[in-house]
Parts: structure tokens; C-alpha cells; sequence
């Protein structure tokens, strides 16, 4: 195809073509500290409507100087109102991002990639099985699903984190509990105080889950081994791999499928997910280092 | 385009440059600069590389006079003319801070065309494949490269036949080469015989014929038609190298987990030079350039390269830190997982990345190799 052809077909000129990589500006008009490492960002736009966004997708969010990396939506997606993003303060940006003063103007790009698209799981059992900050971006998905709970059979959430002072959102997680009947699991690594749940791995709260394996619908987020495990416990079990859905997380600089850094074999991370299937990562998942 | 061939002589090539001139382009062509064929502005055929050719071979590149006067009687250089549409680093947007508040106050892809239009003279045919295959990884997706886009438009392209391919080409068999088959403007084959010195033109596009029309040709004889069939059969047969396409991908795939990526991994240096001069690499990082007072700001695309370690950085550590897999990485997406994401090659077969390579590590070789290695049992417990 020719160059005039592709510029055809983006139904533009190169005039007005809009510049995925040129950020929109939000201000940020509340922030909220989650754990001793954790912030909730709420950010309103300067100019045009709050964005639109699916559960599971990301923003490149940008600190002025400093940098822009890739954060999810943690917010509810029927809410409208300010967009919702929960980091962790890890480095540089997220340290810039954290600490950037309520009425700071930050850049923001999105949003981008696949969603869970949790209503595939409508009509059967449901599992999340989350780790750390993997929680955040699940819980716009939880948030959709609670809005039509009858429409879905048993609903479990696994929640691993380092200590009991890791949990985020622990005052929704009792109330999903309490008012839409969900099974909320959570485990610690290291448990000492007064911390009287479960300590060990987010995996050994599979079995005891409860959830029928050949109707259920699982969707992961963590750090990658906890999703490898995760995933593969649960093929185990017989939740088929098609319908175990997690979400990768890779170096990403635009976002868009210009730059490559998101690369894993054929995907780019950041268009062809960061939701992805179970079946179709099992085998780039299966070699290091890919 | 089934329009008549044109002969075109040397005054006649003077004539082309000057005509795209005069039609507002800046021609940019082949020249000889610190012993090495380069991209640069081209005002007259004298800027060209004449009298020159190369000895190429892995980790080896040397300018050699010929005994002629060829005009491109040279193999790939050390770049193809990606810099001139995507060059290794330019400005996405700068903005200013006032306490909390920042303004973008220029976009680089305002910026982006104003040098050009560009007419890319003396694209040889690989390259002309790597354009191609970079319209459509810039411009053929969801979303768009708007600075490429600019400076692709307008761009003019003169193609050449490759009529002296080198010890590291092996175009004839990726099928990019070595006759350029489409996507050009216009197209030259160089005929050196006993006769002028003169060039076999096709026309591509209405505009190549509109061109051409403004410059001093002749209608070309049946006998200069097949020499330049005949030139381009002694490319063909002349090839330093080949690489067996069939059945790559699922070679490559197969092979995630082969002990040969530990041998590439003793040679390779990870010095990125592969990258660099690969006409279809397309990654880019982002760096964020601000002043002293943090107050005025840029961020700048740069290329990048899978061979560095920080290019998969996450928290925590690179998902690739170790050699093998940056190799791995590297062959895989030119020869297999490119064909999944855009349906063709990512290797046009120009062999710069023999040339290049100061351990002389050869792609052609290495997927010979894994073709031939057996396959371990694939995968970690
Ligand atoms: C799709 C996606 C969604 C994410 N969602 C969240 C979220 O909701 N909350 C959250 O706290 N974090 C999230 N992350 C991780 C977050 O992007 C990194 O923590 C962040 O990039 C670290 O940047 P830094 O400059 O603070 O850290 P540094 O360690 O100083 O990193 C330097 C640079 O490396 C790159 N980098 C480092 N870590 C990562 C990483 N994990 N992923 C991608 N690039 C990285 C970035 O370009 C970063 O600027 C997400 C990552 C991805 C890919
Ligand atoms: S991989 Fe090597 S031979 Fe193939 S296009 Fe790139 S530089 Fe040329
Ligand atoms: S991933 Fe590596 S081989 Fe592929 S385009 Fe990027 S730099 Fe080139
Ligand atoms: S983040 Fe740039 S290609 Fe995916």
C-alpha cells in the first residue's frame, strides 16, 4: 500500500493528523494516600470532556521535566467524575507524580490498550486474584461487575500483598464483602502485629476458593511470577485458558505501538494489551527472558 | 506504471536534480564523506559517488576505485536514507512551567516537514522495501508517526538498480531487490558499456512522469532495455549471500530455548551498531530534556536499541539483562515475529548489519545455524 493510501485509509491528511504522542492536560484535584507508599490521583481535565476510558486500560501520565510512564485506571468507570489513578512511588516519575502538589498540571495521554472486559465472565463464576498495586487496575473492572452482580454466579477476590499495611481500598473490600456478597481472600507475605488472616502466597487461596473451574472467568494482575503462577494454578483446576485473563506489564514509552519497547515476541504490550488471555501468553510466558 | 522507458545521459541526470530543485525539493543522494558512502544534499552529479565502489564483508567495509565511472557502483552504505524522514532524534514538544501550571508551546510536528520536501535520490531497492515496510509501521496502524507523516508525504524518490551488490547483500532472496519493483517516483538502471555513460528510467507515479517530462531524454532503444535486464541478472548471480526464507518463523519460534543464542552471546558485544543501521529498526525511547530551573522542558523521540539493556527496564530489573536474549530478540523480530505484526519481513536483506558488526556476526549465518540445531525441549519449569 502506498503512503497516500495509509493516509487515506486514517481517513486524513498529514495536516490534521492528531499526534498520539502530544498529551492533554489535567489537573490534579485531590490526592489521596492509600498506604505508607500508595496515592490515589484524581485528576480533572483543563479543557474538553473527562476522558472515556474501559476498565483495564492505562494512561501515560507525565510529571512536567521529569518523565512519563504508564499508569491504570483505577477509578469507576460509570461514575464519570475526575479520573482515578493509584501508584505506587517506585522512582523518578511516580515519586514526581505523588508528590506534585493538588492544582498541578500534569500531562496525560490515553487511554490506551485492552480491557478485561469482565463481562465475559456474565452468566458464570468469577475470580480476581490480585498482588500489590496489581489491585488498582482491577478494580474498575470489580466496580462494573458489582453494577450488574445478578448477573454473575459466585465472585471471589484474592488480594496478596507484603504486610497487612500493603492493603489498599481495605475499607471497599469489606463492604463488596458485606453488601454484594463477594469472597474476598487476602494474604500477606510477612504477618507479624496484630494481622490474624492468611500468610503465604496469593496461590494458596485457590483451592479453598470455591469457584466452579469449568464456569469461571479469572482475571490476574501482579508482579509477572504471581500471574504465572496464578494462571497456571488455575489451569490446573480446569478454568480454561482462554478465559484466564491477566494483565502485563512491560517498559512502555508511547503507548500507541510506535516505540517497540512493549515487545513480547509478535504483541505490542501496549495495543494488543496490556489484557491479554492466558492461552496466548502460556507459551511466551513458558520461555526467560522473552 | 506501463509508461514508455526513457534513456536519460549524464547531462540529463543533471537535469533531474536540477528540475527537483527547481520544484522546491531538497534532493538528497549518495556521497563519499571520511571514506564511507553517506546521505547528504546532492546539488550536482559531481556530489555523487563517482568512480567509487566497495569491498563489503562481515565486520569489513572499504571505498575502492573502480575501473569505470559508475555513478552508484557501490553497495548499501553505512545508512539507508531512514535518518532523512526519521531521523535519530528530534522534538516531540517543549513546554513551559509557570508554578503549577505548563503550556506546550511548540510541537515538533508543526516543525517536521519544513525542511523538506525531500527527493531521495539514488533509494536502492532494499531500502525502497524498508520505506515500505516503515509507511507501514508509522503510518499504516491505529495510530500515526505525524512527524514521519510530514516528512513523508512530499517526499520524491529516485530509485536506482543495485548493479554492484556487495559481499554482505542478499536482497534476491528476501525479494526486495535487487530491481526496484514499486514505490518509487522514478527508477534508474546505470548502463556502462561502450557506449554514453546513461541510465535506463521507469516511470512510477504521474508525478515521476510530470519530472520527467522537464528533463532532456530520449526514448530507449530495445538493446539498452535488455541490458539493464541483463544487469540486473548479474546482480542476482552476484549476491554475497543468501538466507533461506522458508518456513523462518516457525524456525525462530521453535528455537526460543536453542544453546546456539549462548555462542552469539560469547561474540556479541551488544554495541547496538545492528540497530543503528538497519533501514527497518524503528525503536524509539523518549528523553525529557528540562533547564536548569525545570521551568522550560523538552521531550525529544530518540532512536533506541533492543540490544540495551535499559530498553526493557521495568522496576526491578531489565526482562532481558542477559545477551542471549537482546540476540534473540533482535533475529526473532526481523525474521519472524515482524511477518505476525505487519504481515511481511523485517529484514530487506541489505547486509548492513554483517558489515557493521565488529565481532562479524552474520544473520544470514545464524539462521542458518538454527535451522540446523536441534531443538531442546522448550520451556522453564
Ligand atoms: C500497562 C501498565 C500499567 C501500569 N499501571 C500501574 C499502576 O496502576 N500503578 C502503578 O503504581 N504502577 C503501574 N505500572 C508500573 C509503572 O509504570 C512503573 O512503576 C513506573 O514506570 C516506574 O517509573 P519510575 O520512573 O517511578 O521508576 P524508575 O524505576 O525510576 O523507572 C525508570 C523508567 O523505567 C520505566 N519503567 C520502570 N518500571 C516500569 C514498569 N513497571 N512498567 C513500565 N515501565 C517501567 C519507565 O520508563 C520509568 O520512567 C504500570 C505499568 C504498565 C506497563
Ligand atoms: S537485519 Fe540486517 S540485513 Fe536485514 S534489513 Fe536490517 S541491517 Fe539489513
Ligand atoms: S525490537 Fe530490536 S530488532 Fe526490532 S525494530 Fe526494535 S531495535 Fe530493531
Ligand atoms: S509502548 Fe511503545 S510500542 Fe508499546
Amino acid at each position: 500500500m502506498s503512503m497516500v493510501e495509509h493516509l487515506h485509509r486514517a481517513g486524513t491528511s498529514p495536516e490534521t493528523l492528531a499526534d498520539p504522542m502530544r498529551p492533554r492536560r489535567y489537573r490534579i484535584a485531590h490526592t489521596r494516600q492509600d498506604t505508607r507508599d500508595t496515592f490515589t490521583l484524581e485528576l480533572e481535565p483543563t479543557e474538553g470532556p473527562p476522558l472515556a476510558y474501559r476498565p483495564g486500560q492505562f494512561t501515560m501520565l507525565d510529571a512536567f521535566g521529569v518523565g512519563e510512564v504508564p499508569i491504570s485506571i483505577s477509578g469507576d468507570p460509570a461514575r464519570g467524575g475526575p479520573l482515578e489513578q493509584t501508584i505506587r512511588d517506585v522512582g523518578v516519575v511516580t515519586h514526581a507524580l505523588i508528590t506534585a502538589p493538588v492544582g498541578t498540571l500534569l500531562g496525560v495521554r490515553g487511554p490506551f490498550g485492552t480491557s478485561w472486559d469482565v463481562s465475559l465472565g456474565a452468566g458464570g463464576d468469577v475470580v480476581f486474584i490480585a498482588g500489590g498495586i496489581g489491585f488498582p487496575p482491577l478494580r474498575p473492572a470489580l466496580l462494573e461487575l458489582i453494577s450488574e452482580r445478578d448477573r454473575y454466579g459466585r465472585v471471589v477476590l484474592l488480594y496478596g500483598v507484603r504486610t497487612p499495611e500493603d492493603i489498599i481500598f481495605g475499607d471497599e473490600l469489606r463492604s463488596w464483602a458485606h453488601d454484594h456478597g463477594i469472597v474476598v481472600g487476602v494474604t500477606v507475605d510477612n504477618g507479624q502485629h496484630a494481622w490474624r488472616g492468611k500468610v503465604g502466597l496469593v496461590t494458596q487461596l485457590i483451592p479453598r476458593a470455591g469457584f466452579d473451574p469449568r464456569n469461571t472467568t479469572a482475571f490476574v494482575c501482579g508482579p509477572e511470577v504471581m500471574m504465572r503462577f496464578s494462571a497456571a494454578a488455575l489451569a490446573d483446576r480446569g478454568v480454561r485458558p482462554s478465559r484466564i485473563r491477566m494483565s502485563m506489564e512491560r517498559n512502555m514509552k508511547c503507548g500507541v505501538g510506535l516505540c517497540g519497547h512493549c515487545q513480547l515476541r509478535e504483541l505490542f504490550v501496549c495495543v494488543d494489551g496490556p489484557v491479554l488471555t492466558y492461552d496466548r501468553l502460556a507459551p511466551l510466558l513458558s520461555s526467560r527472558e522473552l | 506504471m506501463d509508461a514508455e522507458m526513457r534513456v536519460l545521459d549524464l547531462l540529463g541526470l543533471q537535469g533531474l536534480i536540477d528540475t527537483l530543485r527547481a520544484r522546491g525539493y531538497a534532493v538528497v543522494g549518495p556521497t563519499v564523506r571520511d571514506g564511507a558512502i553517506v546521505h547528504a544534499p546532492i546539488a550536482t552529479i559531481d556530489d555523487l559517488p563517482r568512480g567509487w565502489g566497495d569491498d563489503q564483508d562481515a565486520a569489513h567495509y572499504r571505498l575502492r576505485r573502480r575501473a569505470d565511472d559508475a555513478l552508484f557502483g557501490f553497495a548499501a552504505g553505512a545508512q539507508s536514507p531512514k535518518p532523512v524522514l526519521f531521523p535519530a532524534e528530534e522534538l516531540i514538544w517543549r513546554g513551559r512551567r509557570t508554578g503549577e501550571e505548563f503550556t506546550v508551546n511548540e510541537d515538533g510536528a508543526e516543525r517536521a516537514g519544513d525542511e523538506g520536501p525531500y527527493a531521495l535520490l539514488g533509494v536502492r531497492s532494499c531500502d525502497l522495501h524498508a520505506l515500505a515496510i516503515h509507511d507501514v509501521v508509522l503510518l499504516g496502524r491505529d495510530h500515526v508517526d505525524v512527524r514521519y507523516a510530514a516528512r513523508r508525504a512530499g517526499a520524491f524518490v529516485v530509485a536506482v538498480t543495485c548493479t554492484a551488490p556487495g559481499g554482505t547483500c542478499f536482497c534476491a532472496s528476501m525479494g526486495t531487490g535487487p530491481r526496484p519493483d514499486a514505490g518509487y517516483d522514478l527508477a534508474l538502471t546505470e548502463l556502462l558499456d561502450d557506449g554514453p555513460h546513461r541510465f535506463l528510467v521507469e516511470v512510477g507515479t504521474p508525478r515521476g512522469e510530470e519530472v520527467l517530462a522537464e528533463v532532456p531524454t530520449t526514448s530507449a532503444p530495445a538493446h539498452d532495455v535488455r541490458a539493464a535486464d541483463d544487469a540486473v541478472a548479474w546482480s542476482v548471480a552476484h549476491m554475497g549471500r543468501t538466507l533461506d526464507t522458508d518456513g523462518i518463523k516457525e524456525v525462530l519460534y521453535a528455537n526460543a530455548e536453542s544453546p546456539r543464542w549462548d555462542d552469539v552471546a560469547s561474540l556479541c558485544l551488544a554495541c547496538t551498531n545492528c540497530t543503528l543501521v538497519c533501514p527497518t529498526c524503528f525503536c524509539t525511547s523518549v528523553e525529557d530534556v528540562a533547564d536548569l530551573t525545570g521551568d522550560v522542558a523538552e521531550r525529544r523521540r530518540v532512536w533506541d536499541s533492543c540490544f540495551s539493556e535499559d530498553f526493557s527496564y521495568i522496576h526491578g530489573g531489565a526482562i532481558r539483562p542477559e545477551i542471549r536474549s537482546r540476540y534473540r530478540q533482535w533475529i526473532t523480530h526481523k525474521l519472524a515475529s515482524w511477518q505476525d505484526q505487519f504481515g511481511m519481513s523485517g529484514c530487506v536483506g541489505c547486509g548492513r548489519c554483517i558489515t557493521w558488526c565488529p565481532a562479524a556476526i552474520d544473520i544470514t549465518a545464524e539462521a542458518a545455524a538454527l535451522r540446523w540445531t536441534p531443538q531442546p525441549a522448550a520451556g522453564r519449569s
